[in-house]
């Protein structure tokens, strides 16, 4: 990197915003969709507003210290709020937007935040509603008004107000001041762990943290300030503040924030960003409505399609890696870009990605290969909240679907007796906020990590292998080993299955909850004339569960040819009858299973799936997006599954 | 009643003198009476519902205040004149702007076009130089489609700005009428059925966009409404049609407890 980054200078943001602002005052730092048109602010005007509402909060009464939540999607004001707060001396806490009332209680009141800064009324609705289980909350400060002209306004702000009042009678030598007294081991922010098990706990990174990890990862993939994302992932997730705060303020590249939730994909078309990042399902998902929209296609589209994606998948990959392939085939390759490749990269919006990244969970190695056969250049990485993200990471030319890929630069890896990853870096955070037993327990003296997932390094590539979440892999009551997640995404890649959840720890066979992914097979019924009222009735309809049963009985061929883990074939299977859905706190906000509740909600199908009957009454509980609550009555159907003998012994039933 | 002067809502906004108000209005169709005699008014910045059974006159009664119906007796003042017959064409001049039973866009034109149309009244251009796309007109395309993305942004339909509206569900299709309605930045907003045939969640979002139209533009609303529940949560003063008569007036409580309106439109009570 540049010189301007010289060591010990840049290590808070706010420093980090100064040097941005000089050096490249003129470029775009926030791009956002507003009235249908991009608007941008430059880094220098991006200075000017931070350092306005930073003056505000302090107006307001903020102190060195003191915890703000923020609250919202992704806007440009509200990341530079986030450094207005360290300005300030604050310490941002960034909380799942889509949090009912309940969980947000908690978070904030564990926090003890003094002020709020919400995006907009249904935020400021939640806030109001837990208002008076937190005392210690002083201020809310709104984004978008509407609405809330009729709300009392002795302790609510709007975000502009607060930012002309700033900038009118705020003063700039305390705010030099507070950002002078910051340095290396001040606390940058505070994340709330997803949860996958009890409570979550406030992670607490120093700028040490943050800011040498975003040094490093941006100059393992060479990011440069002309790279540009689009930051659609909740901002309370460790990954968005590294992509869209850390590496972004590093490396000087712009932010882009979408209209809405709902037009990400489009806005996404209309950035073309350099550097995406994505969770696996965001890529399950867009693959299957690619397959989708071509099953409706015309034959000769369609026919055109298959045979160049078939290609594809043949030399894509190698063609991506820089390997030695024969002319006629790159020839072929070029012909299949300007057909086919091209205009569907360019469809997806990921035409221009120079670095994409994939992580939270495996992806489906098909669903991988998919994207890298287009010549996207789809990488994994392996990393949690307490890494400060990286853990490990895929270098460019040794990408596999099935590792995680070697240490990022700084960190140590060691594996467990257990087979438990730990790791040690610069990105290893500082502690769990108000819980030193927790910190204890994960972090050891020397500063040792555990992060709660088996896995392995291969030793000819040194990359690392995870298996699974450590405490999920367990052992077959015939002592087999039990890998359920490794199933599951074998399940997962095929576009009809959207989540499935496998058990079998401490039995004798395997069975599988299936959720069906309702655009996918909802698509299917309507060209096949197949009629249905409800998500409940397609997800019990015959001809689904056949397909399932097909799909079931695939996965469980493909799963008999991995010797050690043979005994997880799926024996018996039911679909069910409601989504998976974090509400209903089945799935963390991060959309991933907690195994434990689905297990104890649904223990009447588990024990239906291994009596063997044939069917099973129940009756769920859901929660509604306002925290009401209802239930819902099933019959569900119970189905066997072809599974291959191998020598190991299903014991009879 | 509210007779002269403006009035405070319990939820704090000032309802102010009267914008419109109809004197003894009757219309005949051949032999039929579908109203008969009926008078109300309609008040600066006020939520007004007019409810009734089937068959009641409600719908008659706002396209005699659209200027679709011409009433052979009665008088309607808009905005303290007395309006003489006129085309509703005209009378969307005049600041009246409504959205319909049975969606009525431009099935095949997205969602952007059909709200366009709406700022219809407020184009000044003459139609010639919006031909050959000169300056002026250009001009105020932009101005115009400024007030469009503000509606799409407030109406939160970005996502389908670009789609044809045929294509749309139901009640974003409601949702779109509702935005082109607006876009004529009406000084009266009618409002026919708005909720017809929605489920629990689309009814919540339309009254909550209702609400918001009236709070943020201070746009008055006159509204037909089946749903007795929506209509008494969100409306100011409801009018009670029941046969062609009007058979009650006044806030929602008042009208809950007339007898007349209980017995007529919520049914007699069997002992």
């Amino acid at each position: 990197m540049p010189d301007a980054h010289s060591a010990g200078q840049l290590d808070t943001f706010p420093k980090l915003l100064a040097r941005n602002a000089k050096m490249f005052g003129a470029r775009p730092a926030y791009r956002v969709k507003e009235f249908g048109i991009w608007r941008s602010w430059s880094w220098a005007e991006a200075e000017e507003m931070i350092s306005a509402f930073a003056k505000g909060l302090v107006l307001l009464g903020l102190n060195p210290g003191d915890h703000v939540a923020i609250i919202g999607r992704n806007r440009p004001e509200l990341y530079s709020a986030m450094v207005s707060i360290q300005m300030a001396g604050g310490i941002p806490v960034p909380v799942y937007q889509d949090s009912v009332a309940e969980e947000m209680a908690y978070v904030l009141d564990h926090c003890g935040a003094r002020m709020v800064i919400a995006e907009d009324q249904e935020q400021v609705d939640k806030v109001a509603e837990i208002g008076d289980k937190l005392p210690g909350l002083e201020h809310v400060i709104y984004l978008d008004p509407r609405g809330l002209r009729k709300y009392d306004h002795s302790t609510m702000h709007p975000f502009a107000e607060v930012e002309a009042k700033g900038r009118a009678e705020g003063d700039a030598a305390d705010i030099a001041r507070r950002c002078a007294e910051q340095g290396p081991d001040t606390t940058c922010v505070m994340l709330y762990t997803s949860g996958t098990t009890g409570r979550p706990k406030g992670v607490v990174l120093s700028n040490r943290n943050i800011v040498e990890t975003s040094k490093a990862s941006a100059e393992f993939d060479h990011l440069v300030g002309t790279d540009s994302v689009l930051a659609y992932l909740p901002m309370a997730w460790v990954g968005d503040f590294i992509f869209s705060m850390g590496q972004a303020y590093w490396t000087g590249f712009c932010v882009a924030c979408p209209e809405s939730e709902m037009t990400m994909q489009h806005d996404l078309r209309e950035i073309g960003p350099t550097y995406f990042f994505a969770p696996p399902r965001f890529f399950e998902g867009l693959l299957t409505s690619v397959m989708i929209r071509m099953e409706d296609a015309g034959q000769i589209k369609k026919r055109i399609f298959d045979h160049f994606m078939g290609f594809a998948k043949e030399w894509g990959p190698q063609i991506l890696d820089g390997k030695a392939v024969p002319g006629g085939k790159k020839l072929w390759y070029k012909l299949g870009g300007l057909l086919v490749y091209g205009p569907l990269k360019n469809t997806l919006g990921l035409t221009r990605v120079r670095v994409g990244y994939t992580a939270g969970e495996a992806i489906g190695p098909e669903i991988f290969d998919f994207y890298r056969s287009l010549g996207i250049n789809l990488k994994q990485l392996y990393g949690q909240t307490e890494a400060s993200v990286f853990i490990t990471q895929q270098p460019d030319g040794e990408v596999r679907a099935d590792t995680v890929g070697v240490q990022s630069p700084g960190v140590e890896i060691r594996i467990g007796e257990n087979g438990e990853v730990y790791y040690r870096s610069p990105g290893t955070f500082v502690e769990y906020y108000k819980n030193p037993e927790s910190t204890a327990s994960t972090k050891d003296p020397e500063g040792w990590v555990a992060t709660g997932d088996a896995g392995f390094i291969e030793p000819e590539t040194g990359h690392l292998r995870i298996i699974d979440r450590a405490k999920d892999v367990g052992k077959m009551a015939d002592g087999a080993m039990f890998a359920p997640k490794y199933v599951e995404n074998k399940l997962k890649f095929y576009p009809d299955i959207l989540e499935a959840v496998v058990f079998g720890a401490g039995r004798e066979m395997c069975t599988a909850f299936i959720n069906i992914d309702l655009l996918a097979v909802g698509n299917w019924a309507e060209r096949n004339n197949i009629a249905y009222a409800s998500y409940q009735e397609l997800a019990g309809h015959p001809q689904v569960l056949a397909t399932i049963a097909d799909h079931v009985a695939e996965v469980n061929e493909s799963v008999a040819g991995d010797e050690m883990l043979s005994g997880c074939q799926i024996h018996r299977f039911l679909v069910l009858h409601k989504q998976l859905d974090a509400d209903d706190g089945e799935l963390t906000r991060t959309q991933k299973v907690r195994r434990r509740i689905i297990e104890e909600k649904y223990s009447d199908l588990i024990s239906a799936l291994y009596e063997g009957s044939d069917r099973i009454s129940t009756e769920t509980e859901v929660t509604y997006e306002d925290g009401r609550k209802g239930s819902i009555k099933a019959t569900l159907e119970i189905r066997d599954a072809v599974v291959v003998e191998t020598g190991h012994k299903v014991a009879a039933e | 009643m509210m007779d002269g002067g403006s009035f405070v809502t319990p939820d704090g906004r000032t309802i102010g003198d009267v914008l419109m108000e109809v004197r003894n209005i009757t219309l005949r169709f051949g032999g039929v009476v579908a109203i008969k005699d009926i008078s109300f008014d309609i008040r600066e910045g006020e939520i007004r519902a007019i409810i009734g059974p089937n068959g009641a006159g409600k719908s008659s009664m706002l396209n005699v205040i659209n200027g679709f119906y011409h009433p052979q007796d009665g008088e309607i003042w808009f905005r303290g004149a007395k309006r003489g017959p006129m085309k509703p064409h005209a009378i969307a001049h005049q600041g009246i702007a409504r959205t319909f039973q049975n969606i009525a866009l431009f099935k095949g034109m997205s969602t952007l076009d059909n709200i366009m149309t709406g700022r219809f009244t407020k184009m000044r251009v003459p139609w010639w130089q919006q031909a050959i796309w000169t300056g002026p007109a250009e001009r105020e395309e932009v101005e115009n489609r400024e007030i469009v993305e503000k509606i799409i942004d407030f109406l939160e339909i970005q996502a389908i700005r670009k789609t044809p509206v045929g294509r749309l569900p139901y009640g974003l299709q409601k949702r779109v009428e509702l935005g082109r309605a607006l876009a004529a930045e009406p000084k009266l907003l009618l409002l026919d059925e708005p909720m017809a045939g929605m489920n629990v969640e689309e009814k919540e979002d339309m009254s909550r966009f209702i609400l918001d139209v009236n709070d943020e533009f201070g746009t008055t609303i006159a509204l037909i409404e089946h749903d007795m529940g929506v209509v008494m949560d969100i409306s100011d003063r409801v009018v009670v049609l029941d046969y062609g008569q009007k058979i009650g007036d006044g806030t929602p409580d008042e009208v809950r407890g007339n007898q007349d309106v209980i017995d007529a439109y919520l049914g007699v009570a069997h002992d």
